[in-house]
């Protein structure tokens, strides 16, 4: 069975979906969702596993060789990414149970259960597979799954917010078709590894720019990098609490694992486009995705929207280490894809704690809340403290590796722009603070209790993991190490 | 000749993009998305891609104006805000067409015998398939055996959506509903004795286009949407209540995950004999049959999916039209 695990790591997820779909009871369909995420974790540990020892390992679906089949293909790139959706998409799951028999109606948990299945295998699927189709393919899955769990959040705002989301995921999905359509009459080819032994002897022509452009925007778009992110804050703050954690730990991940895959994997480390440099883009974008970001997050009053924009503001990051596109630069952006799903997950597991027990996350129903609900408020200092870069933590990992990357590649006027975005990091989490702990209560929530244990035992297992990653960062720095060097065409 | 069709038809496309996106008339927009799939059908006939013809004709023809009148029932035909001129929209969409055909310069020329699609991957499908897989029809080889995985994803796509359905709109066939007084349009004679003629036609021409699917052009997903088009037509007849006392919203429930999960199942038997994922080969002793087993029963996973997610999309849909539509 050992040699099946790359398939069995996405169709286990897969068809979990519709055998959950025949349970009739929200409980029973929970219980059963959990089973099949702590299988589909410990399947990516043991590639993760594998694929640090062996080397790539490789799946032929149907049995026919690739390139006329599809191929899976688990490189230590994969296998890492596989592990970040995995363990967060299980923790999110596990605490859910409360939150969701709150939120959504008795009669649809089940189907909760099956579309949040359905988002998960989606996402896997588009990690495991070598071949850019089967990419968009498993792209629709995901994405159509999260359009309707985004819908499915009690205010109505959140129809909008899907709906919206809906149309810009569909324009991101078709450019990436069209990149695909492009690529594939040029080099009659799907798979990934035939693309990019096929696609340098092309370069030059006007039509693989195309594709690549095409290819870059739809997933952008699907990324919400900064100015493409206006969908995001939105479906964050009005989707279902435990819908808001899952995605922001775990979609832009993948979306940019897609743009590295397709980057590097792909087109090459070497192919840029002359009349627009990818590189520069993405700087002056990041830069400005952190800046613009972070301030808009200092002045909501959803906590949750005030997250939300924050995510936008790490997409920056992240899109700033590719931007550098040196080595420790890409590997700062993989950091940064562990690192910010861990403070995320934990961060809105917290507030479906706070939406849980008062019934909504603005500013005025957390003050005084550092005394009724002690542990959950303490998660939040946390992982904001993380969010903000301070040592001890995941954050001053990234920060770290990207302070150090600008400096070995002379970006000199980067050091202070990261530096300042940690501080407007911090004016919003200070705020949090200040109404949290030196805030009287509302009248009426004085005797509001703490979060339920499920909730609470996710949320402070990623919250110790942000300061445990932060202490011992073997793990991430070696996966992610390799990763790079396997990326940018070193010995793998 | 070909080119003056070809031009023709992509015209036509245009005019018809054009005015869905600029009439005012939700329903004529409706109509016109109809006959964009009509001529995108011909188009691909005329390129000589019948099984995707087909598909576009059941689908962008039929059941998609069709789902899309279930929700102009619900939500009426006009447009409750005033129409502006998106300039920006159109700058941009501009631009990103100037891109495009940009694009196209260095694309290999339009129909070219040597051009890599031709040659590279395809090559092997059309030289090796009639040995390796048996059946004449080599898309059907391509979608459900060389590309298996993939047409397992496009269901689990159509799965995905009538699920999203399901969770949004009200629950179907849940508790009481009120009685509806003139559901469906049973007392038009001409009507209902037409369309009682049609339906053993459409339901039996799915089943043929379900199993000839190996031999012609069609399969599961044309066979799929023809059954759910004749349901819908008797739905639209004789009403909701009478449509789901003969096809319960439950047991489509069911029947939608039986086919996601029979094509997954065919493909996790292959585990048993040691074969990878979806490898029919290794479904019988002689590799090719296996193939032809495997395929037979994964396209009626399909079939039976494709069929029930439609159904209980238009199910849904007409509920919600029936508890918050206008009267029409």
């Amino acid at each position: 069975m050992l040699s099946h695990l790359p398939i069995l790591q996405v169709i286990i997820p897969l068809l979990a979906a519709p055998a959950c779909l025949l349970l009739d009871r929200g409980r029973i369909a929970w219980a059963f969702s959990c089973a099949v995420a702590i299988v589909s974790l410990a399947i990516s540990l043991s590639l993760l596993h594998q694929v640090s020892g062996a080397g790539p390992l490789s799946y032929e679906l149907g049995g026919w060789d690739a390139p006329w089949g599809i191929e899976y293909r688990i490189d230590l790139l994969s296998a890492y990414v596989l592990l970040v959706v995995n363990g967060v998409a299980t923790l999110v799951l596990v605490a859910a149970r409360s939150s969701v028999a709150a939120e959504i109606d008795e009669a649809k948990q089940p189907l909760f259960y099956v579309l949040y299945m359905l988002c998960l295998a989606g996402l896997l699927g588009i990690i495991a597979t070598g071949d850019i189709f089967n990419v968009f393919v498993f792209l629709e899955i995901s994405s159509l799954a999260t359009y309707a769990l985004i819908a499915l959040g009690r205010d109505r705002r959140a129809l909008w917010a899907a709906y919206q989301y809906l149309i810009v995921g569909t324009i991101g999905a078709t450019f990436i078709l069209v990149g695909i359509g492009f690529l594939y009459s040029l080099t009659g080819t799907l798979n990934m590894a035939d693309l990019a032994q096929r696609l340098p002897a092309l370069a030059e022509s006007a039509s693989v720019y195309a594709a690549f452009a095409f290819l870059v925007v739809g997933v952008c778009l699907k990324l919400a990098l900064f100015p493409l992110h206006l969908w995001l804050p939105n479906a964050y703050a009005y989707a279902p609490s435990i819908v808001t954690a899952f995605l922001a730990a775990t979609a832009t991940k993948v979306a940019v694992y897609l743009l590295l895959r397709f980057h590097f994997s792909v087109f090459g480390a070497s192919f840029t486009d002359p009349v627009l440099p990818l590189e520069g883009i993405f700087l002056v974008l990041g830069i400005a995705g952190v800046f613009v970001a972070s301030i808009v997050a200092i002045f909501e009053d959803n906590i949750k929207r005030l997250f939300a924009y924050s995510s936008v503001a790490q997409i920056g990051y992240m899109v700033i280490g590719m931007g550098i596109g040196s080595a420790t630069g890409v590997q700062a952006t993989l950091l940064h894809l562990f690192n910010h799903a861990l403070m995320k997950g934990a961060l809105f597991l917290a507030l479906a704690a706070v939406v849980y027990r008062l019934g909504g996350a603005n500013f005025s129903h957390i003050r005084g809340l550092g005394r009724t609900m002690p542990l959950t408020m303490a998660a939040i200092v946390v992982a904001g403290l993380s969010l903000v870069g301070v040592p001890g933590t995941v954050g001053f990992i990234t920060k770290w590796y990207l302070v150090m990357a600008a400096i070995n590649g002379s970006h000199w006027l980067l050091v202070p722009a990261i530096l300042l975005g940690s501080l407007l990091a911090l004016v919003y989490v200070w705020r949090i603070v200040e109404a949290a702990y030196f805030s009287e209560p509302v009248a009426g929530t004085e005797t509001c209790r703490e979060a339920p244990l499920g909730l609470l035992l996710a949320m402070w297992l990623l919250v110790i993991a942000n300061v445990y990653f932060g202490l011992d960062t073997r793990l991430p720095v070696a996966a992610s190490d390799g990763a790079v060097r396997l990326l940018m065409g070193g010995a793998g | 000749m070909g080119q003056i069709l070809d031009f023709t038809l992509l015209f036509l496309l245009l005019v018809t993009a054009v005015a869905t996106a600029r009439v005012r008339d939700l329903f004529a927009a409706v109509m016109l998305s109809g006959i964009y799939g009509l001529v995108s059908a011909s188009f691909f006939v005329t390129m000589d891609a019948v099984d995707v013809a087909f598909t576009e004709a059941a689908v962008g023809a039929g059941v998609f104006p069709l789902l899309l009148l279930a929700v102009l029932a619900m939500v009426g035909r006009y447009e409750k805000t005033a129409y502006r001129r998106p300039w920006a929209a159109l700058i941009l969409v501009t631009i990103t067409g100037a891109m495009l055909v940009n694009g196209t310069l260095d694309m290999p020329a339009f129909g070219s015998a040597d051009s890599p699609a031709q040659q590279h991957v395809a090559q092997r499908y059309i030289e090796e398939s009639p040995e390796e897989i048996g059946i004449p029809n080599m898309v059907t080889s391509v979608l459900a055996s060389y590309r298996g995985y993939d047409t397992l994803g496009e269901v689990v796509v159509i799965f995905t959506a009538a699920i999203g359905v399901l969770a949004l709109l009200p629950s179907l066939g849940g508790g009481v509903r009120r009685k509806r007084e003139s559901d469906g349009m049973g007392d038009h004679q001409v009507l209902r004795i037409v369309s009682k003629i049609l339906m053993p036609v459409i339901l039996l021409f799915a089943l043929y286009v379900q199993f000839h699917g190996e031999y012609g052009p069609g399969g599961g997903f044309q066979a799929g949407v023809i059954f759910a088009a004749g349901i819908i037509l008797y739905t639209m007849l004789f009403g909701l209540d009478t449509a789901q006392a003969v096809i319960k919203p439950s047991v489509l429930r069911v029947l939608a995950a039986t086919g996601v999960l029979l094509y997954g199942g065919v493909g996790l038997l292959s585990f048993l004999s040691g074969a990878n994922f979806l490898d029919y080969s290794a479904l019988a002793e002689d590799p090719v049959s296996g193939q032809h087993i495997g395929i037979i029963l994964i396209e009626l996973g399909v079939g039976i999916t494709v069929a029930a997610a439609i159904i209980l999309i238009f199910f849904a849909f007409s509920e919600a039209a029936g508890e918050n539509g206008e009267e029409t």
